[in-house]
């Protein structure tokens, strides 16, 4: 069966893909960031995993408000990236797992997540930007890939809790998987940050560090919250970290932390990074 | 539009619900079509003109020619889309915030690092 060697959760801000671009990592104002990621790709190196299951939300590249699942997944051999209006660099096509794919989308409407199917889906810089973070400089992508879309712009928004059964539901998926791959789980977004409202630019600091901290220890702890208890807490965007909740669920049981990274602010975010595996 | 539900209310920000899905669908959309250059430039050329075929009504064609975000938003526009409006005029997230907040651009971004600092 298929193994999950463990997750990853990281903020996805668009205008990192452009400081890669310009190779901005050692500026002073980029460096608190960046360097968060080496001792998370050398765990890459050492756990080496042939599939990457991204949890993200779409920012309307591939999904408008025409048609809005609260949870897709991709079922597709490649998958595309495109022009997003904003002047980030487009990445080459990334490698998808049909197999994976089609095994998930059984089991987990099976398990009653009636999920959107995608045989065609265009990914954003919520999906291409931590690949690019975990895996710099290699095109194409190193691991064949499995979008999953939640949908954080519409509300009512999936509540913390059932996103956390959604991780768990992927994470048996996974794991029911007839295959010797090895799989990592990646959750993208948050942590706090609002981009819109006279309330534009908050940032709980206090708030955020302590969600890192319970996602290792105690991940239930956050699905007291509501989703606009979240938006109080973390912001309009800042509720993205409900990705995060949903990837930690995908490891199913305890976790220890491998490595962590805080850094405020990344344009008007609070960036966080987290990696996690089973013990 | 009124549904009579009781909303929570945060003060300085709106939850992107249905009504306002509703209400800021044509602005929405419009902003949706910017992923394409060819749009972009479209609209460079003839904002107006691209407003009316996209069916804004007078409130969101005035916050959109205006470039008040906080305008926009009580339009019924959506920060996710809004942001590739903005992208077309160089607009980056501290401009829009600075924008919001009332501040400088340059007193916006030192707000950010000082909730660093805390």
């Amino acid at each position: 069966m298929a193994k999950i060697v463990g997750g990853i959760n990281v903020t996805h801000v668009p205008y990192i893909g452009r400081a890669i671009a310009n190779k901005l990592q050692q500026d002073p104002y980029w460096k608190p960031f960046f360097d968060g990621f080496p001792p998370v790709r050398q765990w890459l190196a050492k756990v080496k995993p042939d599939i990457a299951v991204v949890i993200y939300n779409d920012h309307g590249l591939n999904f408008f408000l025409d048609k809005m699942p609260t949870f897709a997944i991709g079922a597709a051999a490649e998958y595309n990236n495109a022009d997003e209006g904003w002047g980030i660099p487009t990445l080459p096509p990334y490698q998808g797992d049909v197999d994976l794919s089609w095994h998930m989308i059984d089991s987990l409407i099976e398990e009653e997540f009636d999920m959107v199917t995608c045989q065609e889906m265009l990914v954003d810089h919520a999906f291409t930007i931590p690949l690019e973070l975990f895996w710099p400089d290699q095109h194409p992508c190193p691991v064949r890939t499995v979008p999953i879309c939640v949908n954080t712009v519409q509300f009512p928004l999936p509540k913390p809790a059932r996103c956390f059964k959604f991780g768990q539901a992927i994470g048996r998926a996974i794991e029911s998987w007839d295959s010797d791959a090895r799989v990592v789980v990646i959750g993208t977004g948050g942590l706090s940050h609002q981009l819109d409202g006279q309330r534009a630019g908050f940032i709980n600091k206090e708030f955020d560090l302590m969600f890192m901290e319970k996602l290792i220890s105690d991940p239930l702890w956050v699905t007291r919250y509501s989703i606009p208890d979240l938006v109080e807490l973390t912001g309009t965007q800042g509720v993205e970290l409900i990705n995060w909740l949903t990837a930690r669920g995908a490891l199913l049981g305890e976790v220890a932390k491998v490595h962590a990274n805080y850094h405020v602010p990344i344009s008007n975010t609070a960036s966080g990074l987290l990696c996690m595996e089973a013990v | 539009m009124n549904t009579g539900k009781q909303k929570r209310v945060i003060p300085g920000t709106t939850m992107f619900d249905g009504d306002m899905a509703r209400k800021g669908y044509a602005l929405n959309k419009m902003c949706f079509s910017f992923n394409s250059a060819e749009n972009r430039a479209a609209y460079l050329k003839d904002k107006e003109a691209y407003c009316d075929k996209h069916g804004l009504n007078e409130q969101q064609k005035k916050a959109v020619l205006s470039l008040q975000v906080l305008d926009m938003l009580a339009a019924g526009g959506n920060a996710y889309y809004l942001a590739k409006l903005g992208g077309i005029f160089g607009l980056d997230m501290q401009d829009i915030g600075a924008q919001q907040t009332g501040m400088t651009k340059d007193e916006f971004k030192a707000k950010l690092v000082a909730a660093g600092r805390s």
